[in-house]
């Protein structure tokens, strides 16, 4: 058997020329997915065997041409230029042949044998076009396979292709654009390039880029040539003297060069049989983008998104939740039992980390019906079209059409969730638009929100609660937007803000195979990289938590508590024939007896099923199970009795200590220390400790308030509502609204920092999405709470006065619009002064 | 009665209107990727409508559509057919 030979191919075309679709075609599963070093953009690879070749086959982001101005452009050539792929296999829309040749000739010319896959030869088909493959090749000097991706159709005929490409070496015979006449100035360059000893790459090309203009190619030289300066300047004069003797800059003459020629092999390859009529997709057009009905049907996309995703995908956590409750619960199985006061340490801190993983995992149905709808989306075409239909509403704050998406899923009205909504933030083109997004997504009202507003709302606005829940869904988008011109106008000011440009392609119907392997690829990327992290960081927060724990004094004072329980609990059943099976550490025993069998009780209603689980308790400990089920048995129920009792002080002697252990904590420490600054928004200690919580994710808001506000000795059973009321008893509906705007203002939680971290690409962005809202956060309840008491208002007043506020901010900032072509006049008359 | 051919630029088209790039006035990034779209002079545009909001009007080019805000059509003079 002869070796495999290893061959590296890159896979480059413009957007929606159907590449990815090509590129699973090839490699199948094979896949994997990273980033290109120290960038944002996603880096796939996958491999297919051919022969005795096994091919690697990296896909590049789609480009419409591979100047440096935008990420992706500069990702794509980087890639072609250092790692030298054997192969470039371009992908082009058979339907849309001449605009696609406007990157191929680019590809050509760096000096890469290229596959030229004639894709969506279907559609071609449709229109009319006939189109002539070998001519083509020849003129192009490459190989040319027709494709119908979508079908499997032009596989083997591809990967043939790939394989003979990369087997061209010598015989292989550059495209030669011919630029007329920039060619003497193309010449004279390159003779003095080919007098550099050591260059790495293609003469001519960088002939090209030198007299483009095109910073990156000047940057090559400077960093790889010797004595860069003569070359550069040469290239500079030979600028001006092209200007000057042609009326036009070298890369407009380029770029019109390219048109040009396709233009011309496009006549020559392509024959046309019947001119095209109007498309499926003009006709759809003209109800999706139509003046009132394009705007509605937005609305029943957006609304179907959130029904189908987070409604109905909530409901299916019913039926996920007791799966993730039974890995929790064989976690506490396997690990040390419970003491009567205290747990083992490993016991907590597993099960805290199983909880805090868990708190995600919970999502992964919801995110699964998300990203697969998100890839429905993408594929059918209709992202284009609504950021067609709101881009003049978010321009005016700085946003981008295509901020729609981000800002949908993060939770415009009310329940979404801020990490998929970051996720979606890659696709905004606009540098400046998109780190704006991506820093106020979380200020939208994700579902871990809703609990603490719900919990508040019931209590101190129990006459309003309609208006008050509207209120807290919809003034979060009235921050959002003011923060997002602010952001624009202030640190993001310098950020790269680039046109809007935007193709809208043919609608598609995206394949089931497609979507499903996006959700499932996206899904797993959120496991990998969010799951991880935030295990780690709850390790911390739980350390935060426990320690430096109780003084050996209060121990010793909650020891005596418990053991006054127990002996009371022996002394009221003495003479009874079922003490001696509860002596001593056999109370534990019981204890935790009850607890596994109510545990396996849970939710089974099959009466068949509970006859069965009670049968097996019964063989396993008789006397336990007559004392937890006494039925008619007088001296069990006695026992009972007493049992429940000590049940009782159990559960309150170690919710006394779980609240003492938050209190003396270092992050209850920390919220003591924050009061002198939080009492002006009104927040006490206890609510500071909440929030505080509240970082690692915010569900845990809730149920530390909870643990803080502890439930009477008489009262068991008060719901946290009546408790929280009764306890709190300087607490008016203004503080409620105050922490409400808090939570709605909160920091993101772990995950979504994290996905900020990756999205915008830096820590510095991930850092700052942490502490401007703390600051926006703390500022607006302040003013509320303290402007509010001063003013004498009611909780609602001040909530209708803020809600004005942040109205009358959005639209006076929208109607605040500094001279915003500036940067490309700016662009213009500097090059202009420069010729 | 033919319209006479004066000098505008693709903002001051209607929807419906067609007509033939002369040239485009925008250098740096704008003007390179109206190129890179396909923007270069005699290639035919027929304006498809604006968006609800009147910006950013959709084009059409041969084949493909194309969607521009205002501010950046104003960079491509055109001559209406």
């Amino acid at each position: 058997m002869t070796p495999m030979s290893r061959i590296q191919a890159a896979l480059a075309g413009q957007p929606n020329s159907g590449k990815s679709t090509v590129f699973n075609m090839l490699t199948g599963a094979r896949q994997y997915v990273a980033n290109y070093p120290g960038v944002t953009v996603e880096k796939k690879s996958g491999f297919f065997s051919c022969d005795t070749s096994r091919v690697k086959l990296i896909d590049l982001p789609g480009t419409y041409s591979l100047t440096s101005y935008s990420l992706e452009e500069r990702v794509a050539r980087d890639f072609l230029l250092h790692e030298r792929p054997k192969v470039v296999v371009n992908v082009v829309d058979a339907s849309n042949l001449k605009r696609n040749l406007y990157l191929t000739f680019q590809l050509l010319e760096m000096e890469i044998p290229v596959v030229l896959c004639l894709n969506m030869m279907d559609v071609a088909e449709r229109r009319g076009l006939s189109i002539d493959a070998p001519k083509l090749a020849e003129r192009l000097k490459a190989w040319v396979v027709p494709a119908v991706a979508k079908r499997n159709k032009g596989k083997d005929e591809l990967r043939d292709a790939v394989v003979s490409a990369s087997q061209a070496g010598g015989t292989f015979k550059p495209f030669n654009m011919d630029y007329g006449p920039l060619e003497p100035f193309l010449s004279e360059i390159e003779e003095k390039l080919s007098q550099k000893p050591g260059l790495a790459y293609p003469a001519r090309w960088l002939a090209v880029k030198l007299m483009e203009d095109d910073h990156e190619a000047r940057k090559l030289i400077q960093k790889d040539v010797p004595n860069p300066g003569e070359l550069l300047d040469l290239a500079v004069q030979k600028r001006k003297k092209f200007t000057a003797e042609h009326h036009e800059v070298p890369e407009r003459h380029t770029a019109y060069t390219r048109h040009l020629t396709a233009c011309r092999i496009h006549e020559a390859c392509v024959k046309a049989e019947k001119k095209s009529l109007s498309t499926l997709s003009d006709k759809i057009d003209r109800v999706a983008c139509h003046r009132y009905l394009g705007p509605l049907i937005l609305i029943g996309v957006i609304y179907a998104l959130y029904e189908l995703s987070i409604v109905q995908g909530y409901n299916l956590t019913n039926y996920t939740w007791p799966l993730l409750a039974g890995l929790r619960n064989l976690a506490a199985g396997l690990l040390p039992d419970p003491g009567f006061t205290h747990d083992p340490l490993i016991r907590s801190l597993i099960l805290w980390f199983t909880d805090s993983v868990n708190a995600l995992l919970n999502y992964i149905p919801i995110f699964f019906i998300l990203f697969s709808l998100i890839a429905v989306l993408e594929d059918s075409g209709y992202m284009p079209r609504m950021a067609f239909l709101l881009d003049r509403v978010f321009r005016r704050f700085g946003l981008h059409g295509q901020s729609t998406l981000p800002l949908i899923l993060g939770g415009v009205y009310v329940g979404g969730c801020a990490i998929p909504g970051v996720m979606a933030c890659k696709a905004i083109p606009d540098e400046r638009a998109r780190l704006a997004t991506i820093l106020i997504v979380p200020l939208m009202n994700c579902l871990a929100k809703v609990p603490l507003y719900i919990l508040l709302v019931s209590i101190y606005f129990p006459e309003h609660k309609g208006l008050a829940m509207f209120f807290m869904a919809t003034v979060t988008l009235f921050m959002a937007l003011p923060v997002a011109k602010l952001l624009t106008l202030t640190v993001l000011k310098k950020k790269e803000s680039a046109p809007f440009i935007l193709e809208m392609p043919p609608y598609h119907f995206p394949t089931v195979q497609a979507v499903l392997r996006r959700a499932v690829e996206r899904v797993w990327l959120f496991l990998k990289k969010i799951v991880t992290i935030v295990a780690a960081v709850a390790i911390v927060i739980f350390v935060l938590l426990q320690f430096p724990g109780l003084s050996q004094e209060r121990k010793a004072h909650y020891e005596a508590l418990a053991d006054k329980a127990k002996s009371e609990f022996h002394g009221k059943i003495q003479g009874n024939p079922y003490a001696e099976h509860v002596q001593g550490r056999n109370l534990m025993a019981l204890i935790l007896f009850q607890e596994k069998y109510k545990q396996e009780r849970r939710g089974v209603k099959d009466k068949e099923k509970a006859r069965a689980i009670d049968a097996r308790f019964q063989e396993k400990n008789p006397a336990f199970f007559s004392i937890i089920k006494p039925k008619k048995d007088k001296d069990a129920k006695k026992v009972n009795k007493a049992f429940k009792k000590v049940v009782k002080a159990r559960k309150k002697i170690r919710r006394e200590i779980q609240g003492e252990k938050i209190n003396a904590s270092f992050l209850g420490s920390l919220g003591a220390a924050l009061e002198p600054v939080t009492k002006w928004a009104g927040f006490n200690w206890r609510v500071n400790v909440a929030l505080l919580s509240a970082f690692a994710a915010k569900e845990s808001t809730v149920a530390t308030l909870g643990t803080l506000y502890q439930q009477e000795e008489s009262g068991s059973g008060e719901t946290l509502e009546s408790r929280m009321k009764e306890q709190e008893t300087g607490f008016t509906a203004l503080n409620a609204l105050t922490l409400m705007l808090f939570m709605a203002l909160y920091p993101p939680c772990i995950a979504t920092t994290i996905m900020v971290k990756l999205q915008s690409g830096e820590i510095k962005w991930m850092l700052f999405s942490m502490v401007y809202p703390m600051v926006l956060g703390i500022t607006f309840s302040s003013l509320v709470f303290t402007g509010g008491r001063a003013l004498g208002l009611t909780g609602l007043q001040a909530m209708l006065a803020f809600y004005g506020l942040c109205v009358a901010a959005t639209v006076g900032l929208a109607l605040y619009n500094p001279r915003r072509k500036f940067s490309y006049n700016h662009a213009f008359s500097k090059k202009e002064e420069n010729l | 009665m033919q319209t006479p051919k004066t000098k505008m630029t693709l903002n001051e088209m209607k929807p419906k209107d067609r007509c033939r790039v002369r040239k485009i006035t925008a250098r740096g990034p704008l003007g390179q990727r109206l190129m890179d779209m396909g923007f270069f002079p005699d290639v035919e545009i027929y304006v498809v409508r604006n968006a609800p909001l009147v910006d950013p009007v959709e084009l059409r080019l041969g084949e493909y559509h194309v969607s521009v805000r205002h501010d950046e059509a104003g960079f491509v003079e055109v001559e209406r057919e």
